[in-house]
């Protein structure tokens, strides 16, 4: 019904990989929140850690690879994984880009099984110029808490205050402070530009917050969000939304053409929402993983797609680094 | 039948031009440069004056619609809510203003 191959041949779209730019890796599944729309299930009660050999590797990968220049750490809560600062540190070392998708209230909150507190992580990312990259579901308390939990919103902003006094996201730092939107129910994202005017506005002058980018993100039809959407009998019509909204300038802005991603146990996957799915990136009926890792035969591989594809390729399309157009 | 009105419905628009398809054409072109391009007002302007609209002549398919697209352009329930209340204000100003036309008619009589 939601035939994803047969609407890009249809709009004449070719999907093949482009050379591999970022490696991003779920290093844990483990969050300090439990927000609604999370496609990784993310919670305080999960507990897979990337293990070391698995770590180890990916740091070998950066070494081999001078041309994969970005390392993006996400999870769960990426920071709450023993040995984070050895990747982040490391990946630094050998002179990568590191983006951390950091949920702001992690800094703030006592970790889930230590109960140690995270607190110095700002200077943390200062100290290794990380590029921080953070959800904010809205510049107001009541879809951030909508979607995030009770408290998030008011966290979120102690928490970004920190980061802005450590110069991120202020002009001339060059420490780069990136938020992400996505929409709290069954609708598409405005026009990026737009809603950056709109947060920079506000959060300015309501809250004294800066920041440099806001990526606008779709909500995937899987897991807790599809979930969500079947309970309330909306699945259809956002898929039929999805579907209808389809633009084949956003598809061949997609991140799976110039990234892949890596599970916590080392699977290589095209996105991590194919990650989620159990979709595993493929060669000769086996799943690869980051001992297979082979950057040419990666190139040719043949991208994973599903229904939910439709996602990244709504409107102005969405990738981890917003919209794709 | 459990209600007049069916959301998916809406989808069905098209097949009011059954029998006037050039007219419907013309609508639709209308309706679409009036309300789905940029201009002197925005996308996101013109979608608030619509939900307004929408629930001044009460139609259930443009309200559901233009939820919606308020919030695809960037509106949020608290702009939304305003929309509404200016619409809810004008037609209490409506009703009211004609009010002055009692006014005459009680002084044509004599009663004022």
């Amino acid at each position: 019904m939601y035939d994803f191959p047969a609407t890009l041949a249809a709009r004449g779209v070719d999907l093949a990989p482009l050379p591999l730019a970022t490696l991003q890796l779920n290093v844990t599944k483990l969050c300090n929140q439990a927000c609604v729309h999370c496609h990784v299930d993310a919670s305080p009660r999960r507990r897979e850690m990337m293990p070391d050999d698995v770590l180890e590797r990916c740091l070998e990968l950066l070494e081999l690879h001078p041309s994969i220049t970005t390392l993006d750490i996400t999870g769960g809560a990426p920071e709450l994984h023993p040995r984070f600062r050895d990747l982040v540190s490391g990946a630094r070392r050998l002179g990568r880009t590191v983006m951390v998708r950091h949920n702001l209230t992690v800094t703030l909150d006592p970790h889930p099984l230590t109960k140690a507190s995270l607190a110095d992580l700002p200077d943390y990312f200062a100290a290794q110029r990380v590029e921080v990259v953070s959800s904010l579901p809205y510049y107001q308390e009541f879809f951030t808490d909508k979607q995030r939990g009770d408290g998030v919103f008011k966290k979120s902003l102690a928490s970004l205050r920190m980061l802005n006094e450590r110069g991120f996201g202020v002009s001339g730092t060059g420490l780069k402070l990136s938020l992400v939107y996505n929409p709290v129910g069954a609708f598409l994202p405005a026009a990026q530009k737009d809603l950056e005017r709109d947060y920079k506005r506000e959060l300015q002058s309501r809250f004294g917050v800066v920041f440099n980018e806001l990526f606008t993100i779709t909500n995937m039809p899987i897991h807790r969000f599809k979930a969500q959407l079947k309970k309330a009998g909306g699945y259809e019509a956002y898929m039929d939304k999805l579907v209808q909204a389809f633009n084949p300038d956003a598809a061949r802005g997609v991140m799976c053409r110039s990234l892949i991603n890596v599970s916590w146990d080392g699977r290589l996957f095209d996105c991590d929402f194919n990650q989620m799915l159990g979709m595993p990136a493929m060669e000769g009926g086996q799943a690869l993983t980051v001992f297979d890792f082979d950057l040419e035969r990666l190139r040719r591989r043949e991208i994973a797609v599903a229904a939910h594809c439709f996602g990244c390729t709504a409107g102005a399309g969405s990738s981890c680094g917003g919209a794709t157009t | 039948m459990t209600s007049y009105y069916e959301p998916k419905d809406l989808a069905k628009f098209a097949e009011v031009g059954h029998f006037a398809k050039e007219s419907m054409e013309k609508f639709f072109s209308y309706y679409n440069q009036a309300t789905g391009q940029d201009g002197a007002l925005t996308r996101r302007e013109k979608a608030l004056i619509a939900l307004a609209v929408s629930h001044a002549l009460k139609c259930p398919y443009c309200i559901d619609a233009y939820t919606t697209q308020c919030l695809e352009t960037g509106s949020n329930p608290e702009q939304m809510t305003e929309a509404v209340h200016v619409a809810a204000a004008m037609q209490a100003g409506i009703t009211l203003v004609h009010g002055v036309q009692m006014q005459n008619a009680l002084r044509e009589k004599g009663a004022l």
